[in-house]
């Protein structure tokens, strides 16, 4: 093998190493140690200039307590469960209402789709942050949509939507709503359409069509589209602490409030290492998902 | 289609008592500006095998969307067994097609691709299962049940399609260029085994090709289009015979062209003035062409004798150079040009061994026929 090709294969490998492998190993590090009111807080700390005693003193301080506490807590285990019914529902709800985007955009004509395109990609151009914001001055009591809502008539006292899991539900499907409808679209848009044609001109009517051919035709879609939303839903932070009120419990917010207001960085980095576990299982789910994609398409 | 000699010749189009299965009644499509169907008047009748020819976008695709419900017509009506049928969905008509792209579900199996249409329909569930087993076995895929669709070959992909376009028994089955990405062998094969099928189930087929030979061999009758009109609709033989126009004559097989012009006219005997120098062609044409009507003579390569010598018995004989030899296994093709310019084709069947052929190029021969061999067309 030349030394280029080895260049091409190992830089890759390398930026994993570098941002995904080094972070982690050094989080699952700090987790098994014990706090400390030290800079940073927590010992044993690896300093490798001391040589090899203060590597051997690293590892036999080591220890699983933070993971037992993380057990004995019911808040952990019920921010984790609960973060995972939030991050489910939404992920159904964003499916509800990007399956009709992405179908629509796949139906509009060519010359339509790429602004249709643009337009679903457009919130990303500002700032994530910002656009969270937004909603507060959408939903609070006194924001747009009470606003409307009572203008019209609809109601006489303002919705609380603002500080309650509604609103995180809200956050949270309008943030990831394009990583829902992009992958639907991208397999709706693959579909030949004589496929349909042939349904109906075999008795199907244009609805049963949709059911027996579209609908299953784009499940791909759906699966991808699903964990894209699901995965990073699980562990949000900014969403549920800004739009959500003290009843809303995720494990992202957990985390936060662990490392910035507690300083116990060893039970935080406990929460972290189970949240990544826990998310494992779906990201190998949606790799596969993707590989049986990949070959039904050769 | 050959008719064996005791039973009765199948030409319901003769028959002023038959009804068409099919009418277009003036049909006219247009996209926008484009007129893709211009004024069609046609009749398909029960039981035929029509095949639609023509060149690339002369609307034969077009034709069979609207005979399937998914395209409407602009002007005009068409006609199902006496119906109108412009205000009927496609499932709701006893019309199959078999699409270009074969269009199969992907995510189906072989035989729930086959059992599609059956489920959608009035058939009892439990004889679902027999009707697939039989139209699986009728195209020869019975191993193949479980597949999807991704997992069997082109050819075995296009029966599919077949087999799911037949097991509804529509009245009249579309086939859209069915054979189009078929190896020339598996093609002949398939043209037989449809042909095979078309008498076993009785189903009206409506063929589209662009392959010629195809819808000589397996149609009761042609339609030759160019730009979205019918320009002659014939049986094989006739079409091949007797072409109507210099368009059909080319379209459909090896035609020698000749440009002219009629000179005297004696009943239906013509003699035509071509170029200077040369013996006018005499030749049969319709009654009552007047002098000076400029023409064309078509004459089939195959009705061309070659010849070193002039010959005595046939009333056309025209001498030139030989400067090609097309040598096509059965049959070898000699170009012969003639003194000005114009090249004859002749076709002569290989009874000998190549190696015993007397005559090669820049040989001077004489290419001949009789006076009924060629044809004066008009247009
Ligand atoms: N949906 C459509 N919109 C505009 N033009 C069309 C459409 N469908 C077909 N045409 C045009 O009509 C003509 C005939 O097309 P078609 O029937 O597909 O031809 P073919 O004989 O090759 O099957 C072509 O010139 C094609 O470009
Ligand atoms: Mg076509």
């Amino acid at each position: 093998m030349n030394f280029r090709r080895l260049f091409l294969i190992a830089t890759p490998y390398f930026w994993l190493l570098a941002l995904f492998l080094i972070p982690f190993l050094i989080v699952l590090k700090i987790s098994l140690s014990d706090p400390a009111v030290s800079i940073p807080p927590y010992t044993p700390t690896l300093d490798l200039s001391a040589g090899w005693g203060s590597i051997k003193t690293f590892f036999t301080e080591l220890d699983f307590e933070n993971f037992i506490f993380l057990t004995e807590d019911a808040l952990y285990w019920k921010a984790y469960l609960s973060s995972l019914q939030i991050a489910a529902i939404s992920t159904f709800l964003a499916l509800l209402v990007g399956y009709p985007i992405a179908y629509a955009m796949a139906q509009a004509s060519d010359s339509w789709r790429p602004t249709l395109m643009m337009l679903v990609i457009l919130p990303f151009w500002t700032s994530f942050l910002i656009r969270v914001y937004a909603w507060i001055g959408i939903l609070s009591n006194e924001g747009f949509l009470n606003q409307l809502l009572q203008w019209i008539g609809l109601i006489n006292e303002p919705l609380t939507i603002l500080n309650t899991n509604a609103a995180v539900y809200i956050g949270i499907i309008y943030t990831y709503l394009p990583f829902m409808v992009l992958p639907i679209y991208s397999a709706l848009e693959k579909m030949d359409e004589s496929l349909i044609e042939a349904a109906e001109d075999l008795g199907c009517s244009r609805l049963s069509a949709f059911w027996l051919v579209t609908f299953p035709l784009s499940r791909p879609g759906m699966i991808a589209g699903c964990f894209l939303v699901f995965i990073p839903a699980l562990g949000e932070f900014v969403i549920p602490s800004l739009l959500g009120g003290s009843g809303t419990l995720m494990i992202g917010k957990v985390l936060w409030e662990e490392f910035f207001n507690n300083r116990d960085w060893p039970v935080a980095s406990a929460v972290a290492v189970v949240l990544l576990l826990i998310l494992i299982i779906p990201i190998i789910l949606f790799q596969r998902n993707e590989q049986k994609q990949r070959e039904a398409d050769q | 289609m050959a008719q064996p000699g005791n039973k009765p010749v199948f030409a319901p189009w003769n028959d002023p008592h038959q009804k068409p299965l099919i009418q277009f009644k003036n049909v006219t499509k247009r996209f926008g500006d484009f007129v893709a169907i211009d004024d069609l008047t046609l009749d398909i009748y029960a039981k035929e095998f029509f095949a639609l020819l023509g060149p690339s976008g002369c609307g034969k695709t077009t034709l069979m969307r609207m005979l399937a419900g998914f395209e409407n017509v602009t002007r005009g009506e068409i006609l199902l067994d006496g119906q109108d049928i412009a205000r009927v969905p496609p499932n709701k008509r006893a019309v199959n097609m078999m699409f270009q792209s074969y269009a199969l579900f992907p995510h189906l199996s072989v035989a729930n691709n086959i059992a599609f249409g059956l489920k959608r329909s009035s058939m009892p569930k439990e004889k679902i299962p027999a009707r697939v087993e039989e139209m699986l076995r009728l195209v020869h895929l019975e191993q193949f049940a479980n597949r999807k669709p991704h997992q069997i070959s082109g050819g075995q992909r296009q029966r599919v399609a077949l087999a799911r376009s037949l097991a509804k028994a529509p009245k009249l089955l579309l086939l859209d260029e069915p054979l189009g990405a078929l190896d020339k062998k598996l093609r002949q094969d398939t043209q037989f085994e449809l042909m095979d099928i078309q008498e076993k189930t009785g189903t009206t087929f409506v063929i589209v090709t662009h392959d010629q030979e195809e819808a000589m061999t397996v149609a009761s009758r042609v339609a030759v289009m160019d730009n979205g009109r019918m320009i002659q609709v014939d049986t094989p033989d006739r079409i091949y015979e007797t072409p109507n126009s210099v368009y059909v004559a080319d379209f459909i097989g090896d035609v020698n062209l000749i440009k002219g012009r009629i000179e005297s006219s004696g009943g239906d005997n013509y003699t035509i003035q071509w170029a200077e120098g040369q013996a006018p062609i005499t030749a049969a044409g319709p009654q009552g062409l007047t002098s000076g009507t400029s023409c064309h003579f078509a004459i089939r390569p195959e009705k061309v004798a070659i010849s070193a010598e002039k010959p005595t018995d046939r009333s056309n004989a025209l001498q030139g150079k030989i400067l090609d030899i097309a040598y096509l296994g059965n049959v070898s093709t000699y170009h012969v040009e003639l003194a000005n310019g114009q090249i004859i084709k002749a076709q002569v069947a290989n009874n000998r061994r190549i190696s015993r052929r007397d005559m090669t190029w820049d040989d001077n021969v004489w290419v001949s026929f009789t006076d009924t061999a060629g044809l004066v067309l008009l247009k």
